[in-house]
């Protein structure tokens, strides 16, 4: 079946994209051309590029702070990717958000969002507004297991689960929450049970195959679009790295991590397509395709204008009006154009 | 006096606190095993054991809770927050609870506990990450609102706090962590009053108040500043609220001069009310207007290149000085 192993190479590519996009920027990490906090995707790809494949361009995505992926697997182009990591001007939020916070509103990738359960109400927000203006969209919404034990998730699943909103919740539980396991958070070791609380279909399987990962998304995302309502859907995976590049791994055995990796989605998806008659010199090329991908986004990046100085008081808001929007304190840009609202007002009223 | 780190300084108010007194606990995001997001508890779980070093999900508006409902039944909770800024989800605890309960029941009921962790930007940790907290919680009556610039002040004044019969906000430095100073030894169980301001640097040129990391960019100008003969009075609050309001007159009487440094945003918070203070009580000594180094006026970017604009650094302090002192 060829147009069968022909959708597989393509998410094989992408998956395989995000894999060296992180690897790339670990790298980065290492050599300070990326700062603050670096929390990566690795061992979780199928899961970013199933999803994907079940949803339609239109629907909207929302994403923690461990965000690469996603927005990757949603069309995010590696090069601005990259170059946001770098801080640059081309980056997909400007250099203005950096790793936690990608963007890409033209493809409905909606963050990007670091703190922990604020976005799950956010994107239950956007939810509403499909339900409200009959746009026919459906939004997912992804967040992590340790996620699942605070307000903004609980009252976010409530109003999802009362209003019947056309959203797919997805919990990716990699087993951790920064150092802690989840039996030592949750009181249930059954996620969707706490979904059934709000009237919600619960859905778990494992996340290390794409195509499984895409098939049973799917029904929820239709269910979702006919307005039949939420489902909470928990897919068991692993990050293979530690919570962020400068935080331990202590907390785990090196047995356990070995174990998982078997399950390498990546490599899963490339033992599959070689099942399905590829070659290994066919999937070398395919590989090297990739790695040139990422380096032509490093090289981007690299050569990427810094993060601008005038887009700091410039996008602070988004509208004109009277008054002095931002104040002064010594050691501000004084004279220099800065985007400052309330310069461009005197400008306007002179 | 021997040296330690800001880090250590508070791990050994926590350790000595919790040994002499077994209603104190510490509860936390990986506080027990993981030994501290920042490493400050490390150590605490193997010494104190389960039922007092707890680790807690992700559910700060839950475990704050938790804190309230203990202290005001007996104990004395220290609740740390992984960073301040996730203290938001939590705030309706400490604002509507934890600092009304004493008024609230007619002054029968207190709330002994210490909210602590680390507050202000820290490396490119952008917008969500990087909020100086202090203007939040000044505003509030009911909480005392602690901000330590050194190891000795860190330690004295969490210990003070966690006997304290009202809750703290305790705000630690992210980036001040690792910083080393002198401290006493253990046995001399050193408490610093809050509401006591430090003169940190003898001088008649120019009143610097400053606290938190500002406070150390506040100490190198008044290094470089004595070169060109210009001596800094430099005053840390360390307690915010309440706050030293006679420290900081006081000197400003003598040097004519007043520079406020500090890392949260400009619109009012202690920076503002320190202004306000001056004005209405040393007006007739003032050379000149009060100046006010702050962040800038804007949600935190990413990019290293601007975050460093946005900072509060020496460079701003010596422009604000030089600006009070027409120099
Ligand atoms: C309200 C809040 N508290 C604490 C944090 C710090 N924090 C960031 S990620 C994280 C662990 C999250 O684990 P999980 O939800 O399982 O997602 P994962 O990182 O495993 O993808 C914590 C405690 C935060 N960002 N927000």
């Amino acid at each position: 079946m060829a147009s069968g192993r022909d959708e597989l190479l393509r998410q094989y590519r992408q998956m395989q994209t995000i894999r060296r996009f992180e690897e790339e920027a670990a790298r980065g990490y290492a050599q300070a051309k990326i700062g603050g906090f670096l929390h990566l995707y690795i061992g979780q790809e199928a899961i970013a590029v199933g999803v994907n494949d079940a949803l339609e361009e239109q629907d909207y995505v929302f994403q923690t702070y461990r965000d690469h992926g996603t927005a990757i697997a949603r069309g995010m182009e590696p090069k601005h990717a990259m170059a946001e990591l770098f801080g640059k001007d081309a980056g997909c939020a400007r250099g203005l958000g950096g790793s936690m916070h990608f963007f890409d509103v033209e493809r409905n990738f909606l963050g990007g969002w670091a703190i922990i359960g604020g976005h799950i109400a956010v994107a239950a927000g956007a939810a509403f507004k499909s339900k409200y203006t009959g746009d026919g969209r459906v939004t997912v919404c992804f967040f992590g297991e340790g996620s699942t034990n605070i307000g903004g998730f609980h009252e976010g699943l409530s109003l999802a689960g009362l209003w019947k909103l056309p959203i797919v919740f997805i919990c990716e539980n990699n087993q951790y929450a920064m150092g802690t396991p989840m039996k030592r958070t949750s009181a249930i070791s059954d996620l969707t049970l706490k979904a059934q609380g709000y009237g919600m279909v619960g859905e778990r399987f494992d996340g290390h195959d794409v195509q499984l990962v895409r098939d049973r998304v799917k029904p929820a995302i239709d269910r979702a679009r006919r307005g039949e309502g939420p489902t909470f859907i928990e897919i068991n995976t692993y990050r293979f790295r530690g919570h962020s590049l400068s935080a331990p791994a202590k907390y785990r055995t090196r047995q356990e991590l070995e174990e998982r990796k078997r399950l390498d989605p990546c490599a899963v998806t490339r033992q599959q397509l070689k099942d399905a008659g590829m070659s290994e010199d066919e999937l070398v090329k395919v590989d090297a395709e990739v790695d040139e991908l990422i380096d032509e986004a490093v090289a981007f990046a690299d050569a990427a204008e810094p993060a601008k100085e005038e887009l700091v008081f410039s996008t602070v808001y988004a509208t004109r009006q009277h008054g002095t929007p931002t104040l002064r304190a010594t050691g501000y840009p004084d004279g220099r154009e800065t985007g400052h609202a309330s310069d461009a007002a005197k400008q306007e009223n002179a | 006096m021997r040296e330690i780190r800001y880090r250590e300084a508070l791990r050994e108010a926590l350790m000595e606190e919790m040994e002499r007194d077994g209603t104190v606990f510490l509860m936390g995001e990986e506080v027990g095993h993981y030994e501290g997001a920042y490493k400050v508890s490390q150590g605490l779980l193997a010494q104190f054991g389960e039922q007092r070093v707890i680790d807690t999900p992700i559910a700060e508006a839950g475990f704050a809770g938790i804190g309230v409902g203990a202290a005001m039944t007996g104990l004395r909770p220290i609740i740390e927050f992984m960073t301040w800024n996730f203290s938001f989800v939590a705030f309706d605890q400490i604002i509507s609870n934890a600092a009304k309960i004493h008024q609230m029941s007619g002054g029968k009921l207190t709330c002994p506990m210490v909210f602590r962790g680390p507050n202000g930007a820290a490396k490119q940790v952008a917008a969500q990450h990087s909020h100086s907290v202090d203007p939040f919680y000044t505003n509030i009556p009911g909480l005392y609102v602690v901000m330590p610039a050194t190891p000795r002040d860190a330690k004295g004044l969490l210990k003070t706090s966690i006997r304290n019969d009202d809750p703290v906000v305790f705000l630690e430095g992210e980036t001040l962590y690792n910083l080393k100073g002198e401290v006493p030894e253990e046995d001399e169980d050193e408490l610093i009053p809050l509401g006591v301001a430090r003169v940190a640097r003898e001088g008649d040129g120019c009143t610097v108040v400053a606290w938190g990391r500002p406070f150390h960019n506040a100490m190198e100008a008044a290094e470089i500043l004595a070169k060109d003969g210009i001596e800094l009075e430099v005053v840390d609050p360390r307690t915010l609220r309440p706050l030293d309001t006679d420290a900081i007159v006081r000197s400003v009487k003598k040097t004519n001069r007043c520079v406020v440094v500090h890392e949260h945003w400009p619109y009012g918070g202690p920076g503002a009310e320190i202004v306000d203070v001056v004005q209405r009580e040393a007006f007739d000594y003032l050379d000149a207007p009060v100046e006010r180094v702050a962040a800038w006026d804007v949600p935190m970017p990413y990019a290293s290149n601007l975050e460093e604009l946005v900072l509060p650094t020496t460079e701003r302090v010596l422009e604000a000085v030089r600006a009070v002192s027409y120099r």
